[in-house]
């Protein structure tokens, strides 16, 4: 546990409270992960020069109403599919200025793996100068939690009543297959090594791309306070796998999980979304160990390194 | 000054590169561009430009081509783009957020048939899809005047009291693709023309939020903001089409290009190179004694409604011919000006030239024989050429 601080390391420093990224008095939900990942990146920025680009999502509420600003640097709201490539004009003028300026995307699910697909695809493959940030929350979370293509197999949606048949898409694949310098997923359970990444992908250069499970209470129909832990049980069930992709080759699994079948029951049972579908731990199962054996396959390591959860 | 033998498409790129270097000493040039027909060339044009602090990116669709020029100019640099029919269609969701945001993006059309069915021929169509989305709007006759247009349109989006993106239209093919003489100025001119580019609310090192979510007395606010600015256009056109002409030594049309109006009993009223042709019609009505008059429309958006009104009074027939068809309506053109006839005079609507139909002197002159038989206006109608 050596990577959790006190607190799980969300516990607010002073300067998270005197200098937020995300101001105090914002509508997000309690319990929001996008919230907790704003923190985590205030405190990986530090005092780097910052701007932002949120399309149509839930983050686009958080900014708030004209006039007033909940984000603490300068934002751009796009048009839902545009991120990537309204951060591409953005990035393109610090450019051509010698502007030490990040340009970040904050995209939601439904803006990265959907409408904003091509857009992403795009801007990686170009290999802007922009850190893309995906918040998951596997829902799109702004129209009231219709599912999207990174909602899991089994659940409950207001479009997918019976329960989502299909399964999640396979974004850090995707993103590894533009061979793009850094792509990974963040656990915001594993504080270390989410300020780590957050702080390589602040200073590396060229596209970076990071995947986020961000717990959403509203859409998942949990409680507020069990957001981390539920992020937890995933990583710790093998459900959430944690690594990283330079250049789209060099995979690094960071979190060796223990597959444990009851992370994955509690995950399952701490959020009324999977209540009705059917869906249990076995059924996920064999899903979870293909997508291992294809992680293992990258990353060359066939046999795990360190249990470490 | 030199003279280029280039198309209108051509023009229209070389006048945007003229115009993003002159913002060298400022924060540069960044456009996003997309190809198709018949405005690929204006694009490909671009691509091939060294832009001293500038940047050309291809990109995957309209829709993001929009959104880079977006990005770009929220950051404070000079934006072009290119498009038309389909490509306009597609980018018209980041139309909306580029002049939601007010930022002075200037784009050049050549204005093609919608389709599916597809057809590449030229229709006013696609751009008049923009009309209402706070875009300032100019059609073009010829290639000197699609490249005074594009360095007039950035001057113009860029005054403080106008603050909007400019669109600007030429006939795709017949101008598009047609090679003419063109004046090209000397950079220094361009530079002195267009001062660099400040968009006060551009992102910069204070934190606010452009774009954001907005209560509806606020988004009516900034509607009428909009709007008076729009309004404000037409007379920062007329300094602008002064300082042109100081600089350049050639004055810039006017919003409304009258032809032989004096004493007209009959007007024609188009847009784009249907004008050019009504001109020559009129000339050959005038030698058969006959009071006939050309009303070119080139400043659309804001409509230049005084004028107009000034060009319509004591006119017994008018006949708007449109280059579109707003199906179950009649021509946009008809419907724009029509109101500011006097009530005892004949308007008449001919959508002609539809879809790129080739429309010649013989044409305009069935339609005004037919006008003149009238005793009053008649329903639009589409009529066809061939
Ligand atoms: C072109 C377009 N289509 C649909 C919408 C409506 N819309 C706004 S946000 C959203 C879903 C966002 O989902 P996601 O990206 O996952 O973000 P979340 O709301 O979950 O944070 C939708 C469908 C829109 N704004 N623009
Ligand atoms: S709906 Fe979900 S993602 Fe959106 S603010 Fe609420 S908790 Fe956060
Ligand atoms: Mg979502």
């Amino acid at each position: 546990m050596t990577n959790e601080p006190a607190l799980n390391g969300m516990a607010l420093t002073e300067r998270d409270r005197s200098e937020p990224l995300l101001r105090a008095g914002n509508s997000n939900c309690g319990g929001c992960g996008m919230s907790s990942l704003l923190q985590m990146l205030r405190r990986a920025a530090a005092d780097r020069e910052l701007k932002l680009v949120v399309p149509a999502c839930c983050a686009a509420v958080t900014g708030g109403i004209f006039p007033e600003s909940a984000f603490s640097i300068p934002t751009i709201m796009s048009t839902f599919a545009s991120a990537a490539s309204v951060a591409t004009g953005v990035a393109s003028v610090a450019q051509l200025n010698g502007e030490p300026t990040r340009v970040i995307c904050l995209a939601g699910d439904g803006g990265t793996y959907d409408i904003g697909m091509g857009t992403l695809s795009a801007a990686a493959e170009r290999n802007e100068d922009i850190l893309y940030i995906c918040y998951d929350n596997e829902i799109y979370g702004n129209t009231g939690g219709q599912r999207s293509s990174a909602t899991p197999a089994g659940a409950w949606t207001t479009s997918t009543p019976l329960g989502k048949q299909k399964t999640k898409k396979d974004i850090l694949g995707i993103m590894a297959a533009h061979r793009i310098p850094y792509a990974a997923s963040v656990s915001l359970a594993h504080i270390d090594d989410t300020l780590r990444k957050l702080q390589f992908a602040l200073d590396a250069r060229g596209f970076r791309f990071l995947h986020v499970l961000s717990p959403c209470p509203t859409g998942w129909k949990s409680e507020p306070a069990m957001g981390i832990e539920l992020v937890r049980l995933a990583v710790r069930s093998g459900l959430f796998p944690v690594f990283e992709v330079f250049d789209g080759e060099r995979y690094l699994i960071n979190v060796e999980p223990e597959f444990s079948g009851e992370a994955l029951m509690m995950y399952l049972s701490l959020q009324r979304r999977f209540r009705d579908s059917g869906v249990t731990e076995e059924n996920l199962r064999p899903n979870i160990e293909r997508y291992w054996n294809y992680l293992r396959l990258m990353s060359g390591r066939i046999v795990p390194a360190r249990r470490d959860i | 000054m030199p003279v280029d033998l280039i198309s209108a498409n051509h023009a229209a790129a070389l006048a945007a590169t003229l115009a993003g270097r002159a913002n060298r000493t400022a924060r540069g040039f960044c456009s996003g561009v997309y190809p198709i027909t018949p405005s690929t060339e204006c694009m490909e044009y671009l691509c091939g430009q060294q832009i001293e602090k500038g940047k050309v990116v291809r990109a995957d669709s309209e829709h993001n081509a929009m959104g880079i020029c977006i990005g770009a100019s929220a950051s404070g640099a000079r934006s072009f783009t290119t498009t038309c029919s389909n490509g306009l269609a597609y980018m018209v969701e980041n139309c909306v957020a580029a002049a939601g945001y007010r930022l002075p993006i200037v784009m050049s059309v050549a204005n093609r048939t919608m389709g599916p069915p597809w057809n590449i021929w030229t229709d006013h169509g696609d751009s008049l899809l923009m009309r209402d989305l706070g875009w300032l709007q100019l059609y073009s006759a010829d290639n000197q005047e699609v490249f005074d247009t594009v360095l007039c349109a950035f001057k113009l989006a860029e005054d403080p009291r106008v603050m909007m993106p400019a669109l600007t239209c030429m006939d795709g093919f017949i101008l598009s693709h047609t090679t003419a003489q063109v004046e090209i100025p000397s950079q220094e001119q361009v530079d002195r023309f267009l001062p660099p580019t400040k968009i006060p609310h551009r992102l910069d090192k204070v934190a606010h939020t452009l774009g954001q979510i907005e209560t509806p007395h606020q988004s009516v606010a900034h509607r009428l903001q909009h709007h008076q600015a729009m309004l404000q256009a037409r007379q920062v056109y007329a300094e602008i089409q002064d300082s042109f002409a100081e600089i350049f030594g050639r004055r810039p049309a006017d919003p409304l290009v009258g032809y032989r109006t004096e004493d007209a009993e009959t007007l024609i009223v188009s847009m784009g190179t249907l004008g050019v042709t009504a001109e020559r019609v009129v000339d050959q009505l005038r030698e058969q004694g006959q009071a006939v008059g050309s009303v070119r429309v080139r400043m659309f958006r804001p409509m230049p409604d005084e004028e107009l009104r000034r060009f319509f009074s004591g006119t017994k027939r008018i006949a708007v011919l449109d280059r579109d068809v707003s199906i179950g309506f009649g021509g946009v053109l008809w419907g724009e000006v029509r109101g500011f006839a006097e009530p005892a005079t004949i308007v008449q609507n001919y959508m002609v030239g539809v879809a790129g139909g080739d429309v010649r002197p013989e044409h305009m002159l069935n339609l005004l024989a037919e006008l003149e038989q009238r005793q009053e206006s008649g329903a639009p109608q589409i009529v066809e050429v061939v």
